[in-house]
């Protein structure tokens, strides 16, 4: 069964058509990231399926419910953890905590029992019993992460659950992430950041002005832009950079970058030719040294700007 | 654990409802047993308005009012005062929230949309009449009596609560249309000064220019304070049944209004 599955969602603000037609289905049990760059609709998307925003047009259902007609049973259901994370600075953790724990009507016995659980899980022990204000940034996201899972919900959304953090703490939410969602949860997370993307994810959609443009897993992406990145570095220091470019252009798909200051030129080819040979033999033929060369598979960041790039061009 | 989708039975839901008000009150009154100082600085300034039109303003003022004692006169002008400044702080307060994500969290939570929104304001109602007592009693110190007896006298501070509470909504309204917390707390003062000071709170509506005597006679504080004042030195209702129209006018128009705001703010 589909935990949440949405169809020809569009929502416009003023102007700004801030979702197109989008459609998806995340079966249960997912972790399903939603990429794209800032503005690109994320949030909204996010809002509608947590019942914040009502659709212009189109279908959401999450856990089999409507969002619009059975809201009310739908927050039932799910977690939510903004964009900021939503912490009380003048309660203690660990009341921030219990009062979300109350809105969720658990009985105060419960609410203190599943609290000191999740406290636990946070590795937030230490720091419980201090007021918000004091927490690091990295803290607020990590106990915004526990308010949105006080009731373990079946379906998760976190809209962009790493933002602002340093690499050290962007690695420790996502092991948090990974633990709190081990137990079958299915999680809608919304990300900037490829690498966030690939890590914690099962499937991605790429999302760019309002509109759904690609969706797979990591693998069947890079797949779909097609072909391999060929890169190779010469090893003379002679200015004859631009000569390699010329004569090995016409293998690339499109005209390769050439980056002078590496000595390294790098572009897509297509996958069933023989590039790498060519490359190597016309090269020798010109008696320029290669320092390095290699064929690969294109990375989702290549991805992402061929997907998106390829949209703003058809405007 | 799983939470299974059940229909809910309406006193299940009642219960729900009351219990998710007495969560947020209880939430917003930590604020002000984390940082005492707003509490004790909050009411610094009204106490020091009332020590201040007393003794500068009161001999002046007195003679106009045609009560011996200008404190008599004063001290339900200045609980009106305490009452509106006091409803500024919902605004503040759910403008805050807003920018700072708390209320998507709330949104997203099993609760009523009202809940938030009566959360705040029963928080600021609390607080309001902890103030009131207080200037009350500064007030006695001063030599201010009820003289329209306990029953009559507890009865204006209610008014006087009631009344706060009420613009506590058109205060939520503000709030949650402006957004930025700081500017909500320009924008209040731009509507409550002008309420407050062209009104009876301090001085006879007789005194002031023919022009803005019709608007300051029938504005909602000038009644209210009258119906306060008939009620705390003459024990008698006065403008009683005026100022609850005016009461009720406001609570119907800005709840409707404040919850439309809240509905729209996602």
């Amino acid at each position: 069964m589909d935990a949440i599955t949405a169809e020809g969602v569009s929502k416009r603000f003023g102007d700004v058509q801030a979702l197109d037609d989008v459609s998806l289905s995340i079966p249960e049990g997912r972790i399903y990231a939603l990429l794209g760059p800032n503005g690109a609709g994320k949030t909204t998307l996010i809002k509608i399926m947590t019942t914040l925003l009502r659709p212009d047009a189109g279908h959401v259902e999450v856990g089999g419910l409507d969002v619009v007609s059975r809201a009310a049973e739908v927050r039932e259901i799910i977690g939510l953890a903004g964009q900021f994370a939503a912490v009380d600075d003048h309660l203690t953790g660990r009341e921030n905590l219990e009062m979300v724990a109350r809105l969720y009507h658990l009985s105060r016995r419960q609410a203190q029992h599943q609290v000191q659980q999740i406290i636990d899980r946070l590795d937030l022990t230490q720091a419980a019993d201090r007021t918000g204000r004091t927490y690091s940034g990295g803290m607020r996201r990590r106990l915004d992460l526990g308010a949105s899972f006080i009731t373990a919900p079946r379906i998760l959304f976190l809209d962009e659950p790493t933002t602002g953090l340093d690499p050290h703490g962007r690695a420790e939410l996502w092991s948090v992430i990974r633990e709190l969602t081990g137990g079958g949860t299915t999680l809608l997370l919304t990300t900037q950041n490829l690498e966030e993307a690939e890590e914690l994810a099962d499937r991605i959609a790429i999302i760019d002005r309002g509109k759904l443009i690609a969706d797979g897993t990591a693998g069947e992406l890079k797949d779909r832009v097609g072909g391999s990145v060929l890169e190779f570095r010469i090893a003379a220091t002679d200015g004859r950079l631009q000569r390699a470019a010329d004569v090995t252009a016409d293998l690339f798909v499109k005209s390769p970058t050439v980056e002078a200051g590496i000595n390294r030129i790098c572009g897509s080819v297509e996958s069933s030719t023989n590039a790498l040979t060519e490359v190597v033999r016309r090269l020798d033929r010109e008696q320029i040294p290669i320092a390095d060369i290699r064929l690969r598979k294109p990375s989702l960041n290549e991805v992402f700007l061929t997907l998106t790039g390829n949209v703003a061009e058809e405007r | 654990m799983s939470t299974s989708v059940v229909e809910r039975t309406w006193p299940e839901r009642l219960r729900n409802n009351v219990s998710d008000v007495l969560t947020l009150v209880k939430r917003n009154l930590r604020r002000y047993e984390r940082i005492p100082q707003l509490l004790v600085f909050s009411t610094i300034q009204p106490v020091m308005f009332l020590l201040l039109f007393n003794y500068v303003f009161g001999g002046a003022i007195g003679a106009t009012t045609g009560t011996g004692n200008y404190i008599e006169f004063l001290l339900p002008g200045i609980l009106m005062q305490v009452a509106l400044f006091g409803s500024t702080a919902t605004s503040v307060g759910l403008a805050d929230d807003l920018s700072k994500g708390m209320v998507d969290r709330f949104r997203s939570l099993p609760i009523a949309r009202s809940a938030v929104l009566a959360g705040r304001t029963g928080a600021d109602l609390l607080r309001n009449t902890f103030v009131v007592l207080l200037m009350v009693a500064v007030g006695m110190v001063l030599g201010f009596r009820f003289q329209g007896g306990f029953a009559y006298g507890a009865g204006a501070m209610l008014l006087v609560l009631f009344f706060g509470y009420a613009f506590s909504w058109i205060s939520a309204t503000i709030g949650l249309t402006v957004h930025d917390p700081e500017t909500v707390q320009v924008a209040s003062f731009i509507w409550i000064f002008p309420l407050v000071f062209a009104s009876g709170a301090f001085v006879p509506v007789a005194t002031m220019p023919g022009w803005l005597q019709p608007f300051a006679e029938h504005q909602p504080v000038t009644v209210t304070v009258n119906a306060v004042r008939s009620m705390m030195l003459e024990g008698a209702p006065g403008d009683l049944g005026q100022a609850l129209i005016w009461i009720a006018g406001i609570l119907i128009v800005f709840i409707s209004l404040a919850v439309w705001a809240y509905k729209r703010s996602a």
